[in-house]
Parts: structure tokens; sequence; C-alpha cells
């Protein structure tokens, strides 16, 4: 399984905190385009969205990042702390 | 158990700078300068009043890349010792949201370091800020193309 994060706007607007998907997915941009078969707000969100950002196991990714069971993959607006 | 990192803090609670900062020197009869940055939440932002700030952040990845910053500091610059504690949690103007503190043998190191601390924190540690404005409505802020610039002028 991989477990999959989203965080403050990305959250509401797809209504989702977190959730756990087998790991069929080669890479970020494999769960994207299977998230986005979800309609909207999924596709608009994750896929049409280019500040979107990713993380994987804690460190920034891509979507061209590879991805395994156990890891941890999260999505999010740019960061705006400080 | 000790903490993986003991410099970062993330904290629903407030802090008091003189006592942060006695904790940070204490033991060093080296340093010569610390260097204290301390944001605060402003009453208004893009011309609008603010009643409420609130700030969440992603547990476990933002005290790594807040930590990732403090090292990259260390190797920059000589400095005795640092510290970053940044509050999360539900806020009102004028209330302490991050503290950058910063010790080294000679001020300009220190100068430096709480600079460069603040504007990596500001583009690359995951924390979201939510306003609430005086009618209730609520809006997330977005990131400013000044921060991304800011944070440019220390490329290497």
């Amino acid at each position: 399984m991989i477990h999959i994060l989203y965080f403050a706007h990305l959250r509401e607007r797809l209504g989702q905190t977190e959730e756990k998907l087998p790991a069929i997915h080669a890479t970020v941009s494999d769960l994207l385009v299977d998230l986005a078969t979800r309609g909207e707000p999924w596709k608009e969100a994750l896929v049409d969205n280019s500040s979107l950002q990713i993380a994987v196991n804690h460190d920034i990714a891509s979507r061209e990042t590879q991805i395994k069971a156990g890891d941890e993959i999260a999505f999010f607006p740019p960061v705006t702390g400080g | 158990m000790k903490p993986s990192f003991p410099f970062i803090n993330i904290q629903k609670e407030d802090f008091d700078l003189t006592s942060e900062i006695a904790t940070l020197r204490q033991g060093y009869k080296n340093i010569g300068a610390v260097v204290s940055f301390v944001g605060t939440v402003r009453d208004m932002n893009e011309g609008e009043n603010v009643s409420i700030l609130e700030l969440e952040h992603y547990p476990g990845m933002t005290e790594k890349a807040l930590e990732k910053i403090r090292l990259e500091a260390h190797q920059r610059w000589k400095l005795e010792a640092s510290l970053i504690i940044h509050r999360i949690g539900q806020f009102s103007p004028s209330d302490q949201i991050v503290l950058v503190a910063v010790a080294s043998q000679h001020r300009e190191n220190a100068f430096y370091a709480t600079h460069f601390i603040m504007d990596y924190l500001k583009t690359n540690a995951p924390f979201w800020k939510k306003e609430t404005l005086p009618g209730g409505r609520t809006r997330w802020v977005d990131s400013r193309v000044s921060d991304k610039e800011a944070e440019q002028r220390w490329a290497t």
C-alpha cells in the first residue's frame, strides 16, 4: 500500500485528509493520472495544477519520482509559513 | 527520549524570547553576537483586515525541512548555535508566530544566517496560513513571488 496525504487548500478542495491505495503505480505521475480518473475536483486540483507541490517520504519530489509500497506521498499547495 | 531535532520546535504554545536566547547561549563563552528574528501576525493582508490566522504544517516533513535549513546555515557561516521555533494553531493579530535565533563569535555571521534561515523557511518549510476576515470569510494565503526572489539571493 501507499499512504497519500493532502494539505491545506488541497485537502479542503478534495474533502480528504489522507487515504491508502494499493502500490500499483511506478511514478507520482502515474498515481496522479489514476486519481484524476475520479473526475472533478481531482483532475483540476492534481493534474491541471502547475503549482502542485509533491513530497515522497518527507522529501520534495516531482511527477517523475518513482514510488513503491510503503511510501508516504503528500500533495500540497506552495508553502506560506513564517 | 532525546528529540530528533533538539533545535527545532514546532509548538502551539507561545515562546519567550529572553528565556529562549538564554537557553541557546548556555554553556558558550565564545559567543559575541546573538541575532534573533520574531515574526508576528499582522492585522492586515492584501488590503483587508485579518481577525484570525490559522497555521497548519506537515508533521514529520516540516521538522526535517527546518533542520535541513538550519544545518545549511551552519555550513555556510561559522555559527556556534541556532534555534528555530514555529508555532501552529490559531492566532490573533500581534501574536508571535516564528522565532529564529542564531549565535556566533562575530555579528556578521549571525546576521546573515538569521536572514538566510527566514528566507529559506518561507519557501521550503511546509506550513500553510489561512486567514479569517472580520465578516467570517476565510481564505488561504497565496505564496508570494517576492519570497521566492528573497530565497534566490542566497543561491550559490
